[in-house]
């Protein structure tokens, strides 16, 4: 760790920009794909991310879309790092995360402890309407990252981000 | 460590994973209902990233580079099982299929989780979350079927016989296996086999399908030491194809 705090705080904001390319209302550093940032002594930049799924077929782009940010805004001196030394679930996702999944209409995913079973993918809360009185229609949404559900309430299909 | 028996065990891991996945994506746009084409599709692409996952740590450990080994190699270097270089065939068939080559590539992880390799043990603890919802959707689906129509039943009795001792092939031995479990790298064949069976077993007891499996099955082997059906080769031709002609699709 390095002693410039503000340049740190000013490298976290920057890349805070960069949002995830299905879902414009939540950030990487939010969705918890960036897993650390850090600054060297040297001003040397080091970021470090992890897919959410390993056959996720964003993962370059974002890795791209970090490196382009930083670049335009004059670091040169940096290396980002896809790893999964610290394997991604959905409870790396911040408060603020969740809530930018909210904004697009998409369930988040509930806290867990450990084993995913079943239950939890049904009666999940609807983001149209907050009624718990749905059903899971399938697992797999259009996209890894999703499951798909219908609400008996206000009559709406709606997808979750599913736990993992 | 002598690398030579973790190779040995990545490339049949991937293969079976890269196979299974180009097969099930046939299914896009062409199953029974709409959510099945759905779930397919995303499984199949699991699945194919999870070989991409397992490819990576083999170039790592001095293989060529993932796309070389996943579209130059012939039939004869692949090390799948032969189970899973199968036609999709009718829906029954592709579902007995997800069901039993899933549970044991969940189990094969959830082993690996603890892996001496560690890069392999990072990529296990990811991958089996994620299989988790190829298991559910497998069992969800078993669970209905199996205690539907007489129909379906029948349709499914038949592709489960049919397909049992193909999976049986999944646990053929390695010359490494003795290494292996030594080495910390993978609790072996026979150990993933029993947790297996276990789980298959508790699936099977809530459907209305035969609880008997035959004890006296001989497993369709081959495919691990590159002997495989004449399946195999116009399928690795068709998916090498696809890289020839647009050589910037996403895999
Ligand atoms: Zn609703």
């Amino acid at each position: 760790m390095v002693e410039d705090q503000p340049q740190l705080a000013r490298i976290r904001d920057i890349l805070d920009e960069v949002k995830d390319p299905e879902i414009p209302t939540i950030s990487l550093i939010d969705l918890g794909v960036i897993t650390e940032i850090d600054l060297k002594e040297n001003g040397h930049v080091y970021v470090e991310m992890t897919p959410t799924f390993v056959g996720c077929p964003a993962m370059d782009y974002m890795k791209k879309s970090v490196e382009e940010k930083l670049n335009e805004n004059g670091f040169s001196d940096f290396f980002v790092n896809v790893t999964l030394e610290k394997a991604w679930t959905t409870n790396n996702i911040t408060e603020k995360g969740r809530e930018g999944l909210k904004k697009h209409g998409l369930a988040p995913p509930p806290h867990l402890e450990k084993i995913v079973d079943i239950d939890i993918l049904e009666n999940v809360t609807c983001p149209y309407c907050n009624s718990d009185d749905t059903e899971l229609q399938t697992p797999f949404g259009p996209t890894l990252c999703r499951s798909m559900h219908f609400c008996h309430n206000c009559k709406q299909a709606f997808e979750q981000f599913k736990p993992l | 460590m002598d690398n030579q028996a973790a190779i040995e065990l990545l490339y049949k891991m991937a293969d079976d994973d890269l196979i299974i996945g180009h097969r099930n994506s046939e299914w896009t746009g062409v199953g029974p209902i709409l959510e099945e084409d759905i779930s397919f599709s995303s499984m199949a692409q699991d699945k194919i990233g999870h070989s991409w996952g397992l490819y990576k740590i083999l170039h790592q450990l001095g293989e060529s580079e993932p796309d070389l080994v996943a579209f130059t190699r012939n039939a004869e270097q692949f090390h799948n099982c032969q189970m899973v270089e199968f036609p999709i065939g009718e829906y029954d068939f592709s579902l007995i299929r997800h069901f039993l080559f899933d549970y044991a590539d969940y189990h094969r992880f959830e082993m690996l989780e603890n892996s001496s390799l560690t890069g392999l043990a990072q990529l296990a603890r990811k991958i089996k979350g994620e299989i988790k919802y190829h298991i559910l959707h497998a069992r969800t689906w078993m669970k209905n079927l199996g205690n539907s129509t007489d129909e379906a039943k029948e349709r499914l009795q038949r592709s489960l016989d049919t397909l049992y001792p193909m999976a049986l092939g999944i646990f053929e031995k390695s010359p490494y296996e003795d290494q292996l479990i030594s080495d910390g790298v993978f609790g072996g064949e026979e150990a993933l086999q029993t947790r297996w069976l276990d789980s298959i077993m508790e699936v099977l007891r809530l459907t209305d399908l035969n609880h008997t499996l035959d004890s006296a099955a001989s497993p369709l082997i081959g495919g691990r030491m590159g002997k495989h059906t004449d399946h195999l080769q116009p399928l690795l031709d068709e998916m090498s194809e696809v890289v020839r002609t647009d050589p910037t699709a996403e895999w």
